[in-house]
């Protein structure tokens, strides 16, 4: 499980800046600046987290039992809360109400994992949800030109196997984009840029911590780059 | 489309100041800073702009030139930091915004007239 330190935010859209060499990156901007509200500990829980808030919620949206946990922190009722899995030794350098900071917790450069809910979808045939190519729309055919086509075999193995890709509920799921490189921390508006797109609309909400398959994505040696030398002989 | 404030707030400190305002159709000289190894220096491309897009700080303009006899095309970010210069070398009179037409035409057929003229 991904315990790195990571933050919850919202997705604001996509620019592009450019690097100090001056090329172009396209990034992701996500407005961060979540709030933590609460801690899992190991001795009354059994696992470590930090409970995040994030975003203001109006006080006659907010439920009785809802108010009631916020009270006892004595912070605002916040829109999103989330819990993020994290190491003891993280959990322990924050306190409640104080907010993630953008640049504690990621590094220029940093490798990191980014979540969010891609766009619905609705019903999909199978050229949108699965690339189909489609039929050919000349050659005498009649009513089939955005089909999939066979769907199997006739008396062996007299079925239609398992996990065949065909039409149906297409997005809004959870879907992680991997290995994204931070491009741009700008600590005072509470923003992160990542090089690359992230899942999801706008104003959406987008989990966003150290690379899984990265360890962290911190500290990893910096990648050669190419001289553009001419080679030799 | 409707830029956010967020948005427009990281692009801000992005857009070069002092670009000519050259439109399509002129001819201009690119003063590129290319990167050799350690090296850097500064090629010059000069041609007639074909295509202004303007896009916020996502704006680039096409050149073209006939170079050899093989038509070049280049695209450069109008706020392309590697940019170091952009000169106006002559004011060209055209009818449309973008000049497509010139890639079809040779010799003397693809010229743009000149707005001293």
């Amino acid at each position: 499980m991904n315990q790195h330190p990571g933050i919850i935010g919202k997705k604001i859209g996509m620019t592009q800046i450019f690097s100090e060499t001056g090329e172009v990156l396209r990034c992701t901007v996500v407005q961060a600046g979540c709030v933590v509200i609460g801690k899992r500990t190991l001795e009354k829980d059994g696992y470590s987290a930090l409970i995040l808030g994030l975003g203001e919620r109006a006080e006659r949206h907010t439920t009785k039992p809802l108010a009631g946990a916020f009270k006892k922190t004595g912070q605002t009722p916040k829109r999103i809360v989330r819990e993020l899995r994290c190491s003891p030794e993280h959990a322990a350098k924050y306190e409640l109400g104080q907010t993630l900071k953008v640049d504690e917790i990621f590094e220029v450069g940093q490798r990191v994992d980014a979540q969010g809910r891609s766009r619905g979808r609705g019903f999909s045939g199978v050229i949108r949800r699965w690339s189909f190519a489609g039929a050919v729309s000349s050659h005498g055919t009649h009513e089939y030109f955005r089909h999939g086509g066979s769907i199997g075999t006739n008396m062996t193995p007299g079925r239609t196997l398992p996990g065949l890709k065909m039409p149906g509920h297409y997005g809004d799921e959870t879907v992680s984009a991997l290995n994204l490189k931070i491009a741009k921390l700008l600590p005072e508006d509470d923003l992160i840029l990542i090089e690359g797109p992230v899942p999801g609309p706008k104003n959406q909400l987008v989990t966003i911590r150290g690379a899984v398959k990265k360890r962290g994505g911190k500290g990893l040696p910096k990648p050669v780059q190419p001289t553009g030398k001419k080679k030799a002989g | 489309m409707q830029t956010s404030n967020i948005l427009a707030k990281i692009e801000a400190p992005l857009f070069r100041e002092g670009i000519p305002d050259f439109r399509v159709g002129d001819t201009v000289r690119v003063h590129y800073r290319i990167v050799e190894g350690e090296k850097e220096r500064i090629q010059v491309f000069q041609g007639v702009v074909l295509k202004r897009h303007r896009a916020g700080v996502r704006s680039t303009f096409t050149v073209r030139k006939v170079s050899f006899t093989v038509g070049v095309e280049r695209i450069f970010l109008l706020h392309s930091p590697r940019i170091d210069k952009v000169e106006i070398v002559s004011r060209g009179v055209v009818r449309r915004s973008r000049l497509f037409y010139l890639r079809n035409l040779a010799g003397k057929a693809a010229r743009v007239r000149d707005a001293k003229d």
